[in-house]
């Protein structure tokens, strides 16, 4: 069995979870802060990739990144790189795809976060930064953890609009999913299933992490 | 050791007009809720900025909209505690405390400062523990030692004792007498309670619809409060329209009788007021015939409602509180009420 696939997978996820980790968390805080109707206007439109159909987010990221159209044709000009059909052409498709569930769930947690916390942070003289890092991201933690979490396994699981990009070349593109739909398509049921499983332990495992490092953390703050 | 506040702030159709100094000592803001007085003390710590006017303490300027100053909370050293005191559930008490001593970097200084205060506040064996497993009273002590010790210029206390039941609050408002006494800079205390403002304060502000009534003496205010908003703040119970007839004498028409009173009434009086326990049988003066409406039992005392027999119908019954032991199997057929005991309201 070539492993190439599971390699490719948990590299795309990693690398767009923790993008869309950061860039979710900021644009969660600096959005929550808007006025209203800004924060509406933006609310819609970093959310869009959640309802819209995967092939839709594919076919914006070809017209956009494609060796034909203004950003791929300037990357292919000035670097030489090709943004499409290369194995990290699935890393753009993960991020967008996965970005509102962590910006989302982020945002949730931040707006539920008790501001007398900074205020009085700030009384105090502590930094904002430390505010942020020290205060509100371990009080938000638990909708940040989920955002991440949600972020990562929607990532590993991406299919329509990686297949569009980033497309199923063996050794080199191959991501589980589009194995296992390549594996299925030519009447390759066993090794497609073994795919499968190997898609369940992973998920399984990640999911499993994050439920006994929340409870660890958790029973050390509330009442005993 | 001076504050001096000048602010204005307009939200929505509410406008906060607040101009005040502080006299040194613990002032009280005594006010019903959303009249400006917690958003007074955002604004003083720099949470909340003023759309004009100037903050000034101890001679530095924390905000002036002229000069365009505004300095981050973080530079105002004002301690403010919130009325859920804002300890950060994720760290323990010590970490909380160390929070306040973040600026500090002598690592035995540090220590000993920490030591020392939680020794004052009585948390030893606490220190490891995280807010969450701390009774209420234990939440407040740890709140304000993390804020002495951060050695504020200026104290501000925000309903400190609201989220405490009513045995706690008077345990804890006992402890803070002690604390206050020992912290020798200006405190500022928010409550709507009279009781907290007489137990605690100098001086108090009345505070009605975003700015300040009166100032004064605690005692003063309590003994003369001389507006109506004034007489309902200190929990003044009977209140009623009246007007001048004498220079010692008003008449109330809802009552119809006349009042005698101590002090000499000013051509613009508009009301009086007489505290439910200032009635009494023996008292010459003020004397009237009245009818018993309701007799209300307290844990401690008795409130009888009665009214005057040459009272207006629709005019609503007259408050007498009376001690259980001072309470007689008959009730008096006439009350009376000494001069000196009419509050004169005006405006």
């Amino acid at each position: 069995m070539d492993w190439y696939p599971l390699f490719n997978s948990l590299r795309i996820a990693a690398i767009s979870g923790l993008i869309v980790f950061f860039t979710g968390i900021f644009a969660a805080y600096y959005v929550a802060k808007l006025p209203r109707l800004l924060k509406g206007v933006l609310d819609v439109v970093l959310t869009l990739p959640l309802v819209l159909p995967p092939t839709v987010i594919g076919f914006f990221l070809i017209l956009m990144l494609g060796p034909n159209h203004p950003v791929g044709s300037w990357f292919l000009s000035v670097f030489n790189i090709r943004l499409v059909m290369t194995w990290y052409s699935g890393i753009f498709a993960a991020v967008v795809v996965s970005f509102p569930l962590m910006y989302r769930t982020a945002r949730g947690a931040f707006e539920s976060f008790d501001e007398t916390l900074a205020f009085s942070g700030q009384t105090l003289g502590l930094p904002n930064t430390y505010i942020f890092w020290r205060i509100r991201m371990p009080v938000c933690r638990q909708g940040i953890l989920a955002g991440a979490v949600l972020a990562f396994a929607r990532a590993l699981g991406e299919y329509g609009a990686t297949s569009m990009i980033a497309g199923y070349i063996p050794g080199r593109t191959a991501t589980i999913s589009t194995t296992v739909y390549q594996l299925w398509r030519t009447d390759n049921e066993t090794l497609a299933f073994q795919w499968v499983l190997v898609n369940l332990v992973i998920s399984a495992i990640v999911l499993l992490a994050v439920n006994m490092l929340e409870k660890k953390k958790t029973e050390r703050w509330s009442i005993r | 050791m001076s504050l001096s506040v000048n602010i204005r702030k307009t939200l929505g159709d509410f406008t906060l007009d607040i101009v005040f100094e502080t006299k040194g000592g613990v002032l009280g803001f005594l006010g019903a809720s959303g009249t400006g007085k917690s958003m007074t003390l955002r604004c003083i710590a720099g949470i909340e900025t003023p759309d004009e006017g100037s903050i000034v303490l101890d001679g530095v300027t924390l905000f002036d909209s002229e000069k365009h100053i505004n300095l981050p909370p973080q530079q105002r050293h004002v301690g403010y505690l919130f009325q859920n005191f804002a300890l950060f559930p994720n760290m323990t008490v010590q970490q909380n405390i160390l929070c306040g001593l973040y600026r500090e970097k002598d690592k035995d200084k540090k220590k000993k400062d920490t030591e020392d205060i939680i020794r004052m506040l009585h948390l030893q064996g606490f220190e490891n523990y995280y807010p969450a497993q701390l009774s209420g009273g234990q939440q407040q002590r740890a709140a304000v030692a993390r804020i002495l010790v951060n050695r504020p210029a200026l104290l501000l206390l925000d309903e400190p004792f609201s989220a405490l039941d009513s045995f706690l609050r008077e345990q804890m408002q006992a402890q803070l007498v002690d604390i206050l006494h020992s912290f020798d800079k200006d405190v500022i205390l928010v409550t709507h309670s009279r009781d907290e403002a007489y137990q605690l304060c100098r001086n108090l502000a009345l505070i009605d619809g975003g700015h300040i009534l009166r100032m004064a003496g605690t005692k003063e205010i309590f003994s003369d409060p001389g507006s109506r908003q004034g007489a309902i703040l200190t929990g003044c119970k009977n209140i009623v329209d009246a007007q001048k007839t004498g220079e010692f004498e008003v008449e109330v028409p809802a009552w119809g009788v006349r009042i005698t009173t101590a002090q000499a009434v000013r051509d613009d009086l508009k009301a009086i007021g007489i505290r439910a326990h200032y009635f009494n049988p023996k008292a010459l003066a003020n004397h009237y015939p009245i009818f018993i409406v309701e007799e209300i039992e307290e844990p401690f005392a008795w409130v009888i409602t009665f009214a005057y027999e040459t009272q207006k119908k629709n005019s609503p019954p007259i408050w007498w509180r009376l001690p259980k032991d001072r309470k007689t199997e008959v009730l008096p057929k006439e009350l009376g009420v000494a001069p000196q005991n009419i509050l004169l309201l005006y405006e």
